[in-house]
């Protein structure tokens, strides 16, 4: 690697404020992608412990802990900060910290909106999370109790923890736009030279498919939720059929947001499984190109089939077949992925330290998420499925699975690079172990009362429930508590341990392994050259 | 590999109770309708499809796992740079694999189950409206010899029983007054609508589900081929009662339901004769009527849930006065509020008699430590004249 | 592809504390408007209105505050000439992708308007005759809708005419479209180093972007008192404000942003080599141009 080109900070090098400060007003990209990390990790475990409650509710048939309406807010609002303030941030977190290191790049095109990206966030959660505490003052009736989908009419009928979630939703919409727009230019205008699109780590392929459905998706959702806001206050009629609108038009404006947001939470996870898999293998990713084309096949089939979340709303028969076929073909794509992993694997050098078992895990747990998946873009059969506990159990499956599950094999993959310090193996491997096992404790029986007709987003429900609910709530419980070893993995982790070498695992390739860990202030003071 | 047999188990478990779906907690319920038949050999075939795919995949993996392991001194091989065609040519496989489950193997059997589902109109030998309202059923049928039937469907669970004070029953939480009747082997065309928010009409057993909209009209059909009482829930976040909204039906043979028809027209027509009542019988039928449809929101004690909810103890509409000085009722009076409602306040003039109304009224006046000065009695053929 | 980097550092700002400062306006904002707005649902609120009115002046104040001094110093960074031809790509592609988030803003509502045209209001007046509760709604466009009563409250659409084409709105589309050559043309001076034309240019395109602003004015003040056409009146009225509203909004922004790119050229910056605070601008007026077009047909025309 030879170097051409130098590029740093302006004349100040490295003194930089400290303290609260330094995080306050950072234009760093590790920084920021710390931050996002922290707050994401911070903002599951308040998410998930708000659905612990839920679970306790559902533990056994009965109201013990609380009345339907808290029940009805915590379950949105468990979905709305698992997504945007876990899941979502988590992504731009890793995004922040890696993709200049692995292209090359000195730090992000635009580190001041990188800032504000983050600092738009905390607003956001407070906005969320606020009327729970007005309620307690007896101001208004706490957060939203419509799901995280903001159905209307019911979102029209409810009172201002409704109002919150829309400015809380408009608020995560401008950070991730930002996001977005930071990661499409850091990735066309900041790769080192000779790093073109076809070297270009899959990690941030997938963000850059991520960037784009983001752009052209989440605006959408903007517009949306403001027509609810119009309608809810000044008398406007979208969503009301009194005046020729449709409720249905809602569910149109949020699933075409919604589906490809399944895709924008995963996309990045799909970026660096194959790295860790390929380093875990000690062999490089098996069909780099598939994977690329695949992604690109993925974002444009996810804009135009957003129908399949609500089959039983009523559309004409036309409409529903075009909405299932087009919906199977996400599987395609998909099939061609899991085959370059599973290929990937085969023949390597294998070794299984926590980021691979994790990965292992992901791919298997994802699976079942996505064939299950597979099977609710049935229009006839989505019938019995929709809006059971069928549902829950497969967007488990692939959100925290998925989601989650991926994360944390990301964080496992790169916490050595970031802090400088192993964490520690076997605690690793428990956290996996006991993750994997309550989690398919937590989330098998729901595939099961599904089938058998449990309707999600009931607080109670009838006996012939009972058992399930009380396997999947004790999974939850040790679930959340596993979690906790997690958390002191990581706050260890930073504090100390052994020092970790540059490359940190053997089998590790890529532009971010060949600066120090942890990498200096500034990364790339001369930019390298990729041949 | 703990965990791996794990998950192996679990999933074998799931197989083995597909196929064997006698046992019906771990898979739809027995079908009872030709659609929901439909549905269940779908849904069996395709769980049957992803479990083999599962498998197999699974199976290469954990091979891979044991056998390509460093531990075990495996070294890695390198795809040797394999030619793009082959490389093009093996990565096509699963894609075209899943090109046939999706669009032959399962996507020919859900074209045909979509167009059965679809098809609301043909044969339908009777029509039945099912009206979602928070939260509550409203059955009306049609046409035909039922025409002009029309009542409503609540929980009969009592709170005591919710709320752990008192045994559970069997049928807990899906149980109601008054069950949707339908003849057996009849093809019914269901008109869904809604009077507030969006409700979803589902009982699991006749594989039909559709969403309740309000200001439109869906259609879906069921046609029950054995007799019995059937059970389902709205699966439509409706507020803080969706999970107090079950659907019963009772399907029975053709004979029976023409004696149910007959004996239910004889007991509305009686229903909704309005005659004077004295004070007490107004206040005891009142108090039915409040328990069913108003003690949701009110509460029994008419405390209400302040701020969303208004209490009608000491509340000056309920004790205000009703009539003004030409005998029309007064806007914003209480016979006003319950026939019109507003904003979250139903409207239940289409849904309560004249009596029932009449009755409710009465009692609010009389009851939760009220004693309305003016007007404390509301009868029957008061509200029938303010109908007008 | 882009392999060589201008041989410089690329510029990395220093720590600032707008974007925090920013954020918190922004809450302010939201959360005063949500307390200023919370009696509509519920009586007992009325008490959060005043307070949550001072809540959205603060908010709005320091975002405004916080806007200006962020555009200045970069404004400054751009005239002690920080940025290069490397930052200044970043600064072109983010504007492109910014523009295109706007585009996909305006198509959700585009997309409401297709909807309740094509699909939502022939709906309503397609039902089975014998069972449909609007006997005499006949679904044609413009639509105020059936009317009806939802969640307790009873809608009844009063008479509708709809915004005609030809008067205001083609002299509006005329307005901008002439805007669009105007600032291309002050951009040809810019890059021949023709102040005169620059900034004359620019001056004409405020001129024209100001009218058209005022034609709106106009025509919303005859809608709402001549002709009956509301916010509220259905299906019609809703999407015709709402585009035409956000629209509206997009113009007076484009307009600030104008007025700031012309007193900075009164003052001598941009050169002709680099001028993207310029160029920006131009883009985002040529966007909300087009927008207009779509606005002109799908709106004003096609009815
Ligand atoms: C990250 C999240 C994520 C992902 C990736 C997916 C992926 C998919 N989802 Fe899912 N989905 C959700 C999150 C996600 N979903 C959520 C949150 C909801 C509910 C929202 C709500 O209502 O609140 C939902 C609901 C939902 C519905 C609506 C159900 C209903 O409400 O009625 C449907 C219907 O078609 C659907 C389909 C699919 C399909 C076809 C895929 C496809 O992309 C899947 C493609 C993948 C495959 C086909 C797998 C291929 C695998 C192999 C080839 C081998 C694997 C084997 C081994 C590894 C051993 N999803
Ligand atoms: C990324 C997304 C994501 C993630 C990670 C999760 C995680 C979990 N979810 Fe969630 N969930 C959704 C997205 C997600 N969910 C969505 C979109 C819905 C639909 C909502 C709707 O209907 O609108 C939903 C709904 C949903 C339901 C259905 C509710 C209903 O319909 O009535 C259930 C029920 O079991 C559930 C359970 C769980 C559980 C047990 C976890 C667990 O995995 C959580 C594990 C983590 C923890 C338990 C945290 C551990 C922390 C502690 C124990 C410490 C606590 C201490 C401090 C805070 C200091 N979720
Ligand atoms: C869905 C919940 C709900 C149900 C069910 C309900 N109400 Fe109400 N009721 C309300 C709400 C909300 C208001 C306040 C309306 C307003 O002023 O905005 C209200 C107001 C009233 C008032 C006026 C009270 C006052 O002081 O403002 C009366 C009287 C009343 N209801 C009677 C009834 C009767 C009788 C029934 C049953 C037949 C009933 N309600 C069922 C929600 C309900
Ligand atoms: Cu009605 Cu849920
Ligand atoms: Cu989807």
């Amino acid at each position: 690697m030879s170097t051409t080109t130098v590029a740093h900070h302006d004349d100040h090098h490295d003194h930089h404020p400290t303290g609260l400060m330094r995080w306050l007003t950072t234009t760093n990209h590790k920084d920021i992608g710390t931050m996002y990390l922290t707050f994401s990790l911070i903002m599951f475990l308040v998410g998930g412990a708000m659905i612990l409650g839920i679970r306790a509710e559902l533990f056994k048939p009965g109201l013990q802990l609380m009345k339907p309406e808290l029940f009805n807010q915590l379950i949105g609002v468990h979905a709305l900060i698992m997504i945007f303030a876990a899941l979502m941030p988590a992504a731009t977190g890793f995004a922040n910290w890696m993709i200049p290191l692995q292209i090359g790049a000195p730090d992000m095109a635009l580190p001041r909106l990188n800032n504000w990206g983050f600092w738009l966030l905390p607003p956001a959660a407070i906005l969320l999370t606020l009327p729970f505490t007005l309620a307690l003052f007896g101001i208004g009736d706490g957060a939203l109790a419509t799901g995280w989908t903001f159905y209307p009419p019911l979102s029209i009928q409810g009172g201002i923890g409704v109002d919150f979630a829309i400015f809380s939703v408009h608020i995560l919409g401008i950070s991730s736009i930002l996001g977005s727009i930071n990661i499409i230019v850091t990735i066309f205008n900041m790769r080192a030279p000779g790093m073109t699109m076809m070297k270009l780590p899959l990690f941030a392929w997938g963000w850059l498919i991520t960037a784009f459905l983001l752009v052209a998706t989440i605006p959408v959702l903007a517009g949306a939720v403001t027509m609810l806001l119009t309608d809810r206050h000044f008398g406007t009629h979208f969503f009301d059929a009194a005046g020729g609108g449709d409720p249905i038009l809602f569910q149109h404006l949020f699933w075409f947001f919604g589906h490809p947001e399944v895709y924008i939470l995963l996309l990045p996870v799909w970026g660096f499984i194959p790295q860790i898999l390929q380093t875990f293998a000690r062999k490089p990713v098996y069909g780099y190109k598939a994977q690329v084309y695949s992604f690109w096949a993925v974002g444009a089939l996810s804009v135009v089939v957003w129908a399949h979340h609500f089959f039983t709303a009523g559309m004409p028969v036309p409409a529903l077949l075009y909405f299932m076929y087009s919906t199977m073909a996400i599987s395609l794509p998909l099939a061609v992925m899991f085959f370059c992993w599973i290929k990937t694997m085969w023949k390597g050098s294998m070794s299984f330290e926590t980021p691979m078992l994790f990965t292992v895990g992901w791919i298997i747990l994802f699976g079942i998420g996505g064939l299950t998946g597979l099977v609710l873009a049935d229009v006839a059969a989505d019938a019995q499925y929709h809006n059971s506990y069928f549902v829950v159990a497969h967007f488990h499956y692939t959100l925290f699975a998925g989601g989650i599950m991926g994360m944390m094999a990301g964080v496992y993959y790169w916490l050595p690079k970031m802090t400088g310090h192993m964490y520690n193996e076997k605690l690793g491997k428990l956290h996996f172990w006991l993750t994997a096992i309550s989690f398919n404790l937590t989330f098998i029986p729901q595939f099961f009362v599904g089938l058998a007709g449990m309707p999600r987003r009931i607080p109670d429900y009838a006996l012939q429930f009972a058992e399930f609910n009380m396997i999947s709530s004790t999974g939850a419980f040790i679930l959340g508590l596993s979690q906790l070893l997690f958390v002191y993995n990581i706050i260890s982790c930073i504090k100390g341990g052994e020092k970790a070498t540059d490359k940190v695992w053997e089998g590790a390739q890529g532009l971010e392994w060949t600066l120090p860990s942890p990498p200096p202030y500034h990364s790339f003071t001369e930019q390298p050259v990729v041949k | 590999m703990r965990f791996l047999k794990k998950v192996g188990i679990s999933l074998a478990a799931m197989l083995a109770s597909l196929s064997a779906y006698a046992d019906y907690t771990w898979n739809f319920p027995e079908p009872v309708t030709p659609m929901a038949l439909d549905t269940l050999h779908v849904h069996n075939k395709f769980m049957v499809i992803i479990a083999i795919i599962f498998f197999v995949v699974l199976a290469i993996m954990i091979y891979s796992i044991f056998a390509h392991r460093k531990s075990k001194g495996f070294k890695a091989v390198a795809d040797k740079a394999p030619s793009t065609a082959v490389e093009v040519f093996w990565v096509l496989v699963p894609f075209a694999i899943l090109l046939l489950i999706d669009f032959v193997i399962m996507g020919i059997p859900a074209y045909h189950s979509v167009l059965v589902m679809e098809d609301t109109r043909d044969q339908a030998t009777m029509v039945v409206k099912v009206t979602g309202s928070q939260w509550k059923w409203q059955y009306e049928y049609m046409d035909g010899d039922a025409q002009g039937i029309k009542f409503t469907s609540v929980l009969t669970t009592t709170e005591d029983q919710r709320y752990n004070r008192a045994p559970k029953d069997e049928h807990y939480l899906l149980e109601v007054d008054n069950p949707l009747v339908l003849p057996v082997g009849q093809k019914v065309r269901i008109l869904m609508t809604a009077d507030d928010v969006l409700h979803n009409w589902w009982v699991p057993q006749f594989g039909s589900a559709r969403v309740a909209v309000p200001g439109f009209i869906r259609e879906t059909w069921v046609q029950v081929d054995k007799a019995g009482t059937y059970r389902g829930q709205c699966k439509e976040l409706c507020g803080k009662g969706h999970g107090y909204m079950p659907i019963v039906v009772n399907a029975i043979p053709m004979d029976e339901y023409k004696t149910w028809v007959a004996a239910k027209k004889e007991e509305q027509k009686k229903a909704s004769e309005v005659k004077e009542m004295s004070k007490e019988d107004l206040i005891a039928q009142g108090k039915t009527v409040y328990e069913k449809n108003c003690a949701v929101c009110h509460q029994l004690t008419g405390a209400g849930l302040p701020p969303a909810f208004p209490a009608l103890a000491g509340s000056k509409i309920a004790t205000g006065p009703i009539f003004g000085a030409d005998g029309k009722y007064l806007p914003d009076s209480h016979l006003d509020r319950v026939l019109n409602g507003k904003n979250v306040m139903p409207a239940w003039k289409a849904t309560l008699n004249d009596t029932e109304i009449a009755a409710v009224i009465t009692y609010e006046r009389n009851s939760f430590g009220n004693t309305a000065a003016a007007d404390p009695v509301v009868q029957p053929t008061q509200v029938k004249a303010a109908r007008q | 592809m882009a392999t060589t980097h201008s041989d410089h550092h690329y510029f990395v700002p220093e720590g600032v504390s707008y974007p925090v400062t920013l954020s918190a306006g922004l809450l302010s904002l939201a959360a005063g408007f949500v307390f200023s707005v919370a009696t509509d649902k519920n009586k007992e609120l009325g008490y959060l209105a005043a307070p949550g009115k001072w809540m959205m002046y603060l908010g709005a104040a320091i975002i405004l505050f916080m806007v200006f001094k962020w555009m200045g110093s970069v404004i400054t960074e751009s005239v002690t000439g920080k940025y290069k031809k490397w930052e200044d790509r970043s600064f072109r592609w983010g504007m492109m992708v910014f523009i295109a988030s706007e585009v996909a803003f305006f198509a959700a509502f585009f997309g409401a308007l297709f909807y309740m045209r094509e699909l939502s209001v022939p709906q309503l007046a397609s039902f089975d005759p014998s069972f449909t509760p609007y006997k005499d709604f006949m679904g044609s466009w413009p639509s105020a809708g059936p009317g009806g009563n939802i969640l307790g409250q009873t809608y009844t659409p009063g008479p509708l005419t709809p915004m005609g084409a030809w008067g205001l709105p083609a002299i509006n589309t005329l307005l901008l479209l002439t805007s669009g050559a105007t600032i291309t043309w002050a951009h040809w001076g810019l890059i021949k180093n023709n102040r005169k034309q620059l900034n004359l240019g620019l001056f004409l395109t405020i001129a024209l972007g100001t009218a058209f602003l005022i034609c709106q004015a106009f025509e919303y003040h005859h809608a709402y008192t001549e002709m009956g056409l509301t916010l509220k009146s259905g299906a019609y009225g809703a999407t015709f404000f709402m585009l035409t509203g956000f629209h509206g909004f997009h113009v007076t922004l484009g307009t600030i942003m104008l007025i700031v790119i012309w007193l900075r050229s009164l003052k001598g910056h941009f050169t002709p080599e680099n001028h993207f605070g310029f160029e920006g601008v131009a883009w985002y007026w040529h966007f909300v141009d087009v927008v207009w077009l779509g606005l002109f047909i799908f709106v004003y025309w096609l009815v």
